[in-house]
């Protein structure tokens, strides 16, 4: 491994006559023994001291008691082919992904007509690869407004159908993973506005604005989703006047909106606070009247800060709508919860909630991933 | 005069305090407005369904079963009871569920900044497969293995006199034996001994720089003190075992399998959260902290604990408050699996009354309370963690 030490020698004194004299006099040396491939790496990492090897040996024990067990349950004994239908898999002893064969359509989009199935499907793909493009920082711009909105019609026509010879499908049936994702967008592109407003609002000069908002804030966060949800589903009908019905999906919809613009709105004040004041003085110094200041000044230098929290937040909202499940819409949770409810099949569930989990994880993972990198990202402008 | 009044007029739009008034006075007429907008409907469609409003539906008899509670409860008693014994049923779970949830996060957070390789892996395995996934989701599968556990004739028993079915958990309870008594006033005696040992040991320091073990002495006294007089009347301990009667248990403590999932489902939830809150917790105080402390003589101990902790601790407790108010809120999806919770117990009145508006108001008024009360106490302990500024 070693170069032999003349030929080492005449290497260093060669280097020496162009540029640095002094290195020569520090002969090359073999790194340590802790930077030395496998064995001294584990030596470093797993048994540096005798509380580390006890650990080591403790967390060795406890993958060789959990990995073989769940290796032979999920791939060896698993039962992958749905031909043989749940008998088969209550003859074998492993895991049962036959269910996901025979049960993916109704978990994925829930009692939505059967051999409508692509307009859902479609509608999720565009939304899917709207989300993609809108993550990759050299397209955002403008036109990606317009795209949503376009986006979000044809998504309405597709699952809605009743024009263009496509069949009326109520919001009833709809379900499964475009409900979840469908409650999330529009749940956190709904309360975006509202929660600028109550930001501001907030952080207002007078004393009845900021009372109001500081009450709506803190009584949305100081209460459990669950209970707002009760509320928009059981009193929302109330509200209205009566021979007024409202949709049980706008119901929850409005519930989810109005809960996460509390949440969204403490962000939206962090970014707001983070604006030297001299910002605001400089605008009033121009003359700007207050809109134009926060449209024109702190507002396009706050929300900038605010994206990655607000991704964050998007998170959050997109775990949140498996509550719907409580108030009786047909989400991806609902969907598989309703998918698990087969008699034949309900032996299974665990199988039935790692498949959800998946999905879910997925989709959370990817996100809050993103959110660090764009966390850094837009930190690049200003560091040093 | 004319022209005076004028500028008057003129003066007082471009005022902005009077403008400022009138927006307010705008908006609160309008949030005012809508209110009552919406309260005309509400009292119109309840008349219309023939609801009336009120709490008085509180005093009439609830005629329904309530599985568990702390609250003595049956079907006959009235609805305000049945809602204290959900409301106890929240906060029990809730509290239980904070201190493993605690004891969770921090042992993880620990474990992810280990310098075992391994350790630390596991742990980032951990908190990003579990925060990553809905809570309600891990509830259900939660709620499904316990109840897919073996009946009680074939019943898991770890040790300890833990006994695991699909009718929850047992748990062996100490039998109350009059002499208790004494042993509990010898810990009261050796607690309040404890304050004000402190205070003592705190006051010497500060007068003459001579630090007491008051710690080591104190926790010597509290755990001898209470064991000296338990010794004392003869240690009479006796355990009241679960054992097999029939087709279920009988004796000793019972948590219900809905209490099982909904503890477990919150506390794997929020531990992975608050792991994360420890490590950056952790890893907010500069390592120079510890050289310098060390370097001044302290060890390592003393280090941690005056040192460390302190500043860790003043990262750690506002997004720790969030996390247990988070917990607390959380509990309420115990209404998915049937842990009658107080929004469970609240909804089947809601069913049953058709009091939708004073049911949700509870509901909502009560974790209101909570949280206020729940954030006003880490808001104090914040203060005293706080950094003192000028």
């Amino acid at each position: 491994m070693n170069p032999a030490p003349d030929d080492q020698t005449r290497r260093a004194t060669a280097a020496s006559e162009i540029e640095e004299p002094s290195s020569a006099q520090t002969p090359e040396r073999a790194p340590p023994a802790s930077q030395l491939r496998l064995l001294g790496w584990a030596r470093k990492n797993l048994f540096g001291s005798l509380p580390n090897t006890i650990l080591t040996l403790l967390a060795f024990w406890l993958l060789w008691e959990i990995l073989p067990p769940l290796v032979r349950w999920g791939l060896v004994d698993a039962v992958f082919s749905p031909a043989g239908g749940a008998a088969s898999c209550r003859e074998a002893t492993g895991a049962c992904w036959a269910l996901m064969g025979e049960k993916n359509r109704l978990m994925l989009f829930g009692v939505y007509p059967y051999d409508q199935h692509w307009r859902p499907a479609l509608a999720t793909a565009l939304v899917i690869g709207l989300l993609a493009t809108s993550a990759v920082r050299s397209l955002w711009g403008r036109w990606l407004i317009w795209a949503w909105a376009v986006c979000l019609a044809v998504v309405g026509i597709l699952m809605w159908g009743g024009v263009l010879g496509l069949a009326y499908v109520e919001t009833a049936q709809w379900g499964g993973l475009p409900l979840t994702l469908g409650l999330a967008i529009l749940g956190i592109v709904l309360a975006f506005p509202l929660s600028i407003l109550l930001a501001l609002g907030r952080r207002s000069d007078l004393p009845a604005i900021r009372a109001l908002s500081v009450g709506y804030i803190e009584l949305v966060r100081g209460v459990p989703l669950v209970s707002v949800l009760f509320m928009a589903s059981v009193m929302f009908p109330l509200f209205l006047p009566e021979g007024v019905s409202i949709d049980k999906l706008l119901r929850a919809l409005v519930g989810i909106t109005l809960f996460t613009a509390a949440y969204l709105a403490e962000a939206v004040r962090g970014g707001l606070q983070a604006i030297p004041r001299g910002q605001e003085e400089a605008a009033d110094a121009l003359g700007l009247t207050y809109w134009q200041k926060m449209r024109m000044v702190v507002l396009p230098q706050a929300l900038r800060l605010v994206i990655p929290p607000i991704v964050n937040q998007f998170i959050s909202c997109f775990k949140d709508t498996s509550l719907v499940t409580i108030v009786g819409l047909y989400d991806l949770l609902a969907a598989t919860k309703a998918a698990l409810a087969d008699p034949d099949w309900r032996p299974f569930f665990v199988e039935g909630y790692i498949a959800a989990a998946l999905v879910y994880w997925s989709f959370c993972f990817f996100m809050s991933r993103y959110s660090q990198w764009l966390e850094r990202e837009l930190a690049k402008g200003s560091r040093r | 005069m004319r022209a005076k009044r004028q500028g008057g007029m003129r003066a007082l739009i471009y005022s902005a305090r009077f403008r400022g008034l009138v927006y307010q006075v705008v908006v609160v007429a309008a949030v005012i407005a809508l209110g009552w907008y919406l309260v005309n409907n509400t009292l119109a469609n309840l008349a219309a369904r023939g609801i009336a409003t009120g709490l008085s539906f509180l005093g009439r008899e609830a005629g329904f079963d309530i599985g568990e509670g702390a609250v003595a409860y049956q079907a006959s008693d009235s609805y305000l009871r049945a809602l204290v014994v959900g409301l106890f049923n929240t906060l029990s779970v809730s509290v239980v569920g904070i201190i493993l949830a605690s004891t969770l996060g921090l042992v993880i957070g620990i474990a992810r900044l280990s310098g075992n390789w391994i350790v630390a892996r596991l742990a980032t395995l951990y908190v990003e497969a579990v925060r990553n996934v809905p809570l309600l989701l891990q509830l259900f599968v939660w709620y499904g293995l316990v109840t897919a556990l073996p009946g009680p004739r074939q019943a898991l028993q770890p040790g300890l006199g833990l006994v695991l079915s699909n009718r929850g958990l047992k748990i062996p309870l100490p039998v109350w034996h009059e002499t208790y008594g004494p042993v509990m006033i010898a810990l009261g005696v050796a607690l309040a001994g404890l304050f004000f040992l402190r205070r003592w040991a705190v006051a010497r320091q500060y007068r003459t720089g001579q630090p007491f073990p008051w710690a080591a002495v104190g926790i010597a006294g509290v755990i001898g003190l209470p064991g000296l007089v338990f010794l004392a009347v003869g240690a009479p301990l006796e355990w009241d075992l679960p054992r097999l009667a029939g087709f279920n248990f009988q004796g000793g403590g019972t948590l219900s399998p809905e209490f099982v999932a909904l503890l477990m489902g919150l506390s794997v939830y929020t531990g992975a959260f608050i792991a994360e809150i420890v490590r950056s917790g952790i890893l907010a105080v500069p390592p120079g902290q510890t050289e310098a402390a060390l370097s001044l003589g302290l060890t390592r101990a003393q280090t941690l604990r005056l040192v460390i902790l302190p500043q860790a601790l003043r990262v750690i407790v506002p997004p720790l408050t969030s996390q247990y108010l988070n917990l607390t809120k959380n509990s309420s999806l115990a209404v998915a699996i049937g842990y009658p919770d107080l929004v469970s117990v609240a909804n089947t009145t809601i069913n049953q009354t058709g009091q939708a508006v004073e049911g949700v108001a509870l509901v909502m008024g009560v974790f209101l309370v909570i949280s206020l009360s729940l954030s006003w106490l880490m808001n104090w302990y914040n203060s005293r963690v706080a950094l003192v500024t000028r």
